[in-house]
């Protein structure tokens, strides 16, 4: 019987805290599995062996050089299938806060008047990926989920399309049986974020931060009757849609 | 020798964040020698200003992933110095549990993913799974077990979640402390295999004395809390860390370098080990005696095996801990308020040195001022000197080899890169 032919699998980071490929690497139990299952080709921080050559590309990590939008650009040439690894991916992330101010003004700020003609800081606005290329499949969240990675690595080594959920946090909050922070006189971004992380923040007492973005269909009207109904403030919670919300994702 | 040699490694690989090594010799002499951070800077300390206190400590956990924990303890540290707030006894404990257990999981992925891989001439741990197993195994075994530590407290091994200012708004509960301690009783035996394992590899020599600073605190080795202080034997006033450690901007780096009133000096594991190893706990003294390992520490490569030994001492602490809790009976308390605002300032010992957040936070408890200094920063003029001291010693050898020997060095170091280019405060010297 022909061996079926591992796919080859790349992972690149750009502009990031590298925490999701550290998800990546804390899943200790399936490692030798997925070592079997694919062919990991590119991983610069964990080995030393670089390919010019891969079919699936995992980006982590938001564009915010004009160097890594080129980088970025040539990774789509050669990948089959190109997945966003991570809310800096995905839709900016945190990264996008800094796009606030001014780019010149940051770089003088922090490394000085030099740095305005020298190109070791040669920095643009923050953008996510698909700012810059096509993406086929977005794994979000800040860091990603190990078990929705798992899935979608499982789906994309059978040949199957990996479906992300478009529903609020709020389903999967009901579903882990917690108290609704609102109740709790909290405010929460999870009428509007992306479930698929099994509202895990407010499982662990906190509140949905919006690190996956918002769904499709942001049922916005719906969240500010309950932000009203509750007393809090809208210019608050729209602060709060900042944090993750800066940039706006696609072309 | 008079030799010419030109070596550039792009993309160094097995280390955390993006780095180059540059190393141009003419005639014996050299011209360039330096590891150049090419990182993309993020600007955290522009991220932070107009936004509110409780939020710092989940946008600095964002600095780093393997150091996440880290960020997250001294930036609540500085906001509850700034802001008056006195977290209680069963906070305090919670969150060193979550902090030694992602300083043991840095240092286990550092040493079996980063670095064995050099120890065995391969490229990653991938063809170690089939040819070594039970080294592999060992090194997933105990990552896995202070990867599920961090989980049981903080929610998830990258970004806690849990622990805010003021506290902790999640407590784990006695059958999963139980569990964990009985998880981490169970590693020693692996700890010690990897002992036995790393004492057998050959380390490069690279014999220069360097300055060493670490928190230095009364009655245990310094992790959580300590004052910073040097091998020089003076030690530095949190308040007037930055006025002592400076930063200078470097032309070929996105990362800044740093200075001590002494000059270069070196932060981290080794740094730890050289100024406190008699506050270590019984396992860790006896795994350090067992290594030969001796203060004063001049070879940086041995920052791997001082990584090893940490392990024993923070499983060991771990394990403390949560006896500690098991007493208590951990339950859930109320968060604690701010009760004032100003400047603050949080240090710890991250796993790759000592680390430092400033802030300034107004009435309505906005952050005004940001300064962070980062403990892999602070090596990178380490960095350099050492590389200027080894290559001309090994310039013998095959240009390959020479490559293989000075990333090697890089490695030890265990640069957190992302880290060191977060950004910080301009101050020219």
């Amino acid at each position: 019987m022909q061996e079926k032919k591992r796919p080859r699998v790349a992972f690149f980071s750009f502009t990031s805290c590298e925490g999701c490929q550290l998800i990546v690497l804390s899943c200790e139990e399936e490692l030798p599995d997925i070592f079997r299952q694919v062919n990991i080709v590119n991983f610069r921080e964990a080995m030393t062996k670089k390919s010019e050559e891969y079919d699936i590309a995992f980006i982590e990590g938001s564009v915010s050089t004009p160097r890594e939008a080129r980088e970025v650009k040539h990774i789509r040439k050669k990948a089959k299938v190109v997945v966003a690894l991570g809310a800096c991916a995905s839709t900016g992330g945190l990264n996008c806060l800094r796009n606030r101010f001014p780019t010149d003004e940051v770089k003088r700020r922090v490394y000085g008047a030099q740095a305005l003609s020298n190109p070791t800081f040669n920095i643009s606005k923050v953008r996510p990926t698909d700012a810059i290329i096509h993406v086929d499949y977005y794994i979000h969240g800040c860091p990603i989920s190990k078990r929705e990675f798992l899935s979608v690595l499982s789906d994309l080594i059978m040949g199957k399309k990996p479906v992300i959920a478009n529903h609020p946090v709020c389903v999967e909050c009901k579903m882990a049986g917690n108290i609704c922070v609102f109740e709790k006189g909290m405010t929460c971004l999870g009428p509007v974020t992306r479930a698929g992380c099994d509202a895990i923040c407010v499982t662990y007492g906190c509140i949905c931060w919006g690190c996956r973005g918002p769904v499709d269909d942001p049922n916005i009207a719906a969240h500010e009757e309950t932000l009203k109904r509750y007393g809090l403030s809208a210019v608050e919670v729209a602060k709060s849609l900042d944090l993750y919300g800066m940039c706006k994702p696609g072309k | 020798m008079k030799k010419d040699l030109h070596i550039n490694i792009k993309d160094i690989t097995r280390v955390e964040g993006h780095g180059n090594i540059v190393v141009d010799i003419k005639k014996g002499e050299i011209k360039e020698l330096r590891f150049d951070i090419i990182e993309s800077p993020r600007f955290f300390e522009v991220m932070l200003r107009g936004r509110r206190y409780d939020e710092a400590h989940h946008i600095m956990a964002r600095i780093c992933g393997i150091c996440s924990v880290s960020h997250t303890a001294a930036s609540l540290k500085a906001i509850e110095s700034a802001m008056g707030i006195k977290i209680s006894a069963q906070s305090r404990l919670i969150r060193r549990l979550a902090f030694a257990a992602e300083n043991i999981q840095s240092h286990i992925l550092h040493l079996f993913f980063l670095v064995l891989p050099d120890l065995f001439g391969v490229g990653s741990i991938e063809p170690l799974l089939e040819k070594h197993p039970l080294v592999v195994n060992t090194g997933l075994n105990l990552k896995r077990i202070a990867n599920e530590v961090s989980t049981v407290i903080g929610g998830r091994p990258v970004h806690a979640i849990s622990l805010v200012p003021g506290g902790v708004v999640h407590v784990p509960t006695v059958r999963e402390l139980k569990d964990l301690k009985a998880q981490l009783q169970g590693s020693f035996d692996e700890l010690e295999y990897a002992l036995s394992f790393l004492k057998m590899t050959t380390v490069p020599r690279l014999e220069k004395t360097r300055e060493f600073i670490a928190l230095k605190a009364k009655g245990e080795y310094a992790i959580y809390d300590g004052i910073p202080t040097s091998s020089k034997k003076y030690s530095i006033k949190p308040a007037s860390f930055t006025k002592k450690i400076k930063e200078y901007v470097m032309p070929h780096s996105t990362a800044k370098h740093a200075r001590s009133p002494k000059g270069t000096f070196m932060v981290g594991a080794l740094a730890r080990l050289n100024n406190n190893m008699r506050q270590l706990k019984p396992r860790a003294k006896a795994a350090a005696k067992k290594a030969g390992l001796k203060p004063p520490f001049n070879n940086p490569f041995l920052n791997n095996m001082a990584q090893l030994i940490e392990c024993f001492h923070l499983t060991e602490e771990a394990i403390e801990i949560i006896d500690k809790l098991l007493k208590m009976g951990p339950k859930l308390e109320p968060v604690r308020r701010p009760t004032g605002h100003g400047r603050g300032i949080g240090i710890v010992e991250a796993p790759r040195g000592t680390l430092y957040h400033d802030y300034t936070i107004n009435k309505d408890g906005i952050i005004e001022e940001v300064d962070c200094i980062i403990p892999t920063a602070m090596n990178l003029s380490s960095i350099d000197e050492d590389l200027r001291t080894l290559v001309p010693s090994i310039l013998d050898q095959p240009k390959e080899q020479i490559g293989k020997t000075i990333e090697t060095l890089v490695r030890a170091y265990d640069p957190c890169i992302s880290c060191s280019t977060h950004i910080m405060d301009v101050r020219f010297v």
